[in-house]
């Protein structure tokens, strides 16, 4: 199962409540398709326990804004809707457990 | 444990082309291609000046392909972070983040990695304003004002790349010239975007959620929405420190006499950005690469039963 896709409509909604990794991508940046497939594997590794989802800051400029992200891939852990950590440029997977450690085992 | 003829570390141009060669020469050949593999052409966009691709490629692009002709001829590539080699009995032994691995020889290919300003607010502001990646970043900044950090090819491109966003950029640069490629050097003076600023440093970014001005070493300061860093790199050779003859920069040196692209360790080769501070193209680090492949199949051949 890939990462979910969220859009303005649903964004809110789907961190709202437990822990939420999202990748801030868009389809013109390099580094951006390194990070997917690690992004991917985390969904799966994941499911159930947190949700893993992408935002293309192309298609939900709003939310890139809403959240000050200005350099892609960022990826943004949420717990209840709140921003706790972010990480600036692809890390590779470690970098994204090392993220996820902050808030489960 | 698997022996490996030859582990190669690292994962750009110099690596890759390496790992074609010696794979293609039958050497069991391992790449700990490092969490972020591909090195800095994947942070590049366009590349005009590779040959064979007469309208350009794109830098990500290229790394794949490369990749994919290393896979192709046999190359068993991991993409994990060597964290520490081991000097003492051959074969050696290397150890990244996962596991740990043997090997007859080594090829270093670890490349360099970004030189920041080290200024205060710098760290702070990377992905809220900070970039060291046009290519990459630049989409944010449509109809922003941005200031770009250097004078070199990398310099002249990321502020090409910046005004098709940006409605000002400004390169700042220390000295009163450029070191850029004259082309590139007549693109940017020929972009009515585009203004310079010479003899100028930065002293500190500043902003709390994005960047809101610069100060200069002057006293003056400017109003900016985006600072694109591209001052050059430094070579990643910290975990071979002490173990590896670095020189003064901290580039590892190539001493071998009989194999030119040795280190001052036997059956230890390094090839790319990592020993090069002159040329560091794409292509002369493929050219480092294919001469520290050759090197080490000989090598192996007179040496290699150890």
């Amino acid at each position: 199962m890939a990462a979910v896709h969220l859009t303005k409509a649903d964004f809110d909604d789907k961190i709202k409540v437990g822990i939420s990794l999202v990748d801030f991508w868009a389809e013109w940046c390099g580094p951006c398709k390194m990070a997917a497939p690690v992004i991917d594997g985390l969904a799966d590794e994941y499911a159930g326990k947190v949700v893993v989802a992408k935002l293309d800051v192309d298609a939900e400029p709003e939310i890139a804004q809403k959240f000050g992200v200005m350099s892609i891939p960022t990826v943004i852990l949420f717990k209840d809707g709140a921003e706790l950590a972010r990480q600036v440029g692809f890390a590779g997977k470690q970098g994204y457990l090392d993220l996820l450690k902050k808030v489960i085992q | 444990m698997t022996i490996y003829d030859v582990i190669i570390i690292g994962s750009g141009p110099a690596g890759l082309t390496a790992g074609i060669y010696t794979s293609r020469a039958n050497l069991k050949t391992l790449m700990v291609a490092g969490s972020k593999w591909g090195g800095q052409l994947m942070l590049t966009e366009g590349v005009e000046n590779f040959p064979g691709f007469p309208e350009g490629i794109q830098g990500p692009e290229l790394m794949t392909s490369m990749r994919k002709q290393a896979e192709k001829h046999g190359v068993e590539i991991v993409d994990e972070d060597m964290v520490r080699i081991e000097m003492g009995d051959r074969p050696y032994r290397t150890n990244t983040t996962n596991r740990s691995y043997r090997s007859r020889a080594i090829i270093i290919a670890t490349g360099a990695a970004t030189q920041w300003l080290n200024v205060p607010g710098e760290q702070e502001l990377i992905g809220r304003g900070v970039s060291s990646c046009a290519p990459c970043d630049a989409p944010f900044f449509k109809g922003k004002r941005v200031i770009v950090v250097g004078g070199g090819d990398a310099a002249m491109e990321e502020a090409l790349v910046l005004t098709k966003f940006a409605d000002e950029v400004t390169i700042v640069h220390r000295r009163s010239e450029f070191r850029a490629s004259q082309i590139m050097q007549e693109r940017v003076k020929n972009n009515s975007k585009i203004k310079i600023k010479w003899n100028t440093e930065i002293s500190e970014i500043v902003g709390k959620e994005k960047i809101e001005k610069v100060k200069f070493k002057d006293g003056t300061e400017m109003e900016a929405d985006g600072v694109f860093v591209a001052i050059g790199h430094k070579p990643a050779s910290k975990i071979f420190e002490g173990k590896i003859d670095l020189d003064e920069k901290d580039y590892i040196k190539r001493q071998g006499q009989k194999y030119l692209t040795m280190s001052n360790v036997e059956g230890v080769f390094v090839a790319g950005d990592v020993h090069d501070y002159r040329y560091r193209q794409a292509i002369t680090a493929a050219g480092y690469g294919c001469e520290a492949a050759l090197d080490v199949e000989r090598w192996l051949s007179e040496n290699g039963t150890a």
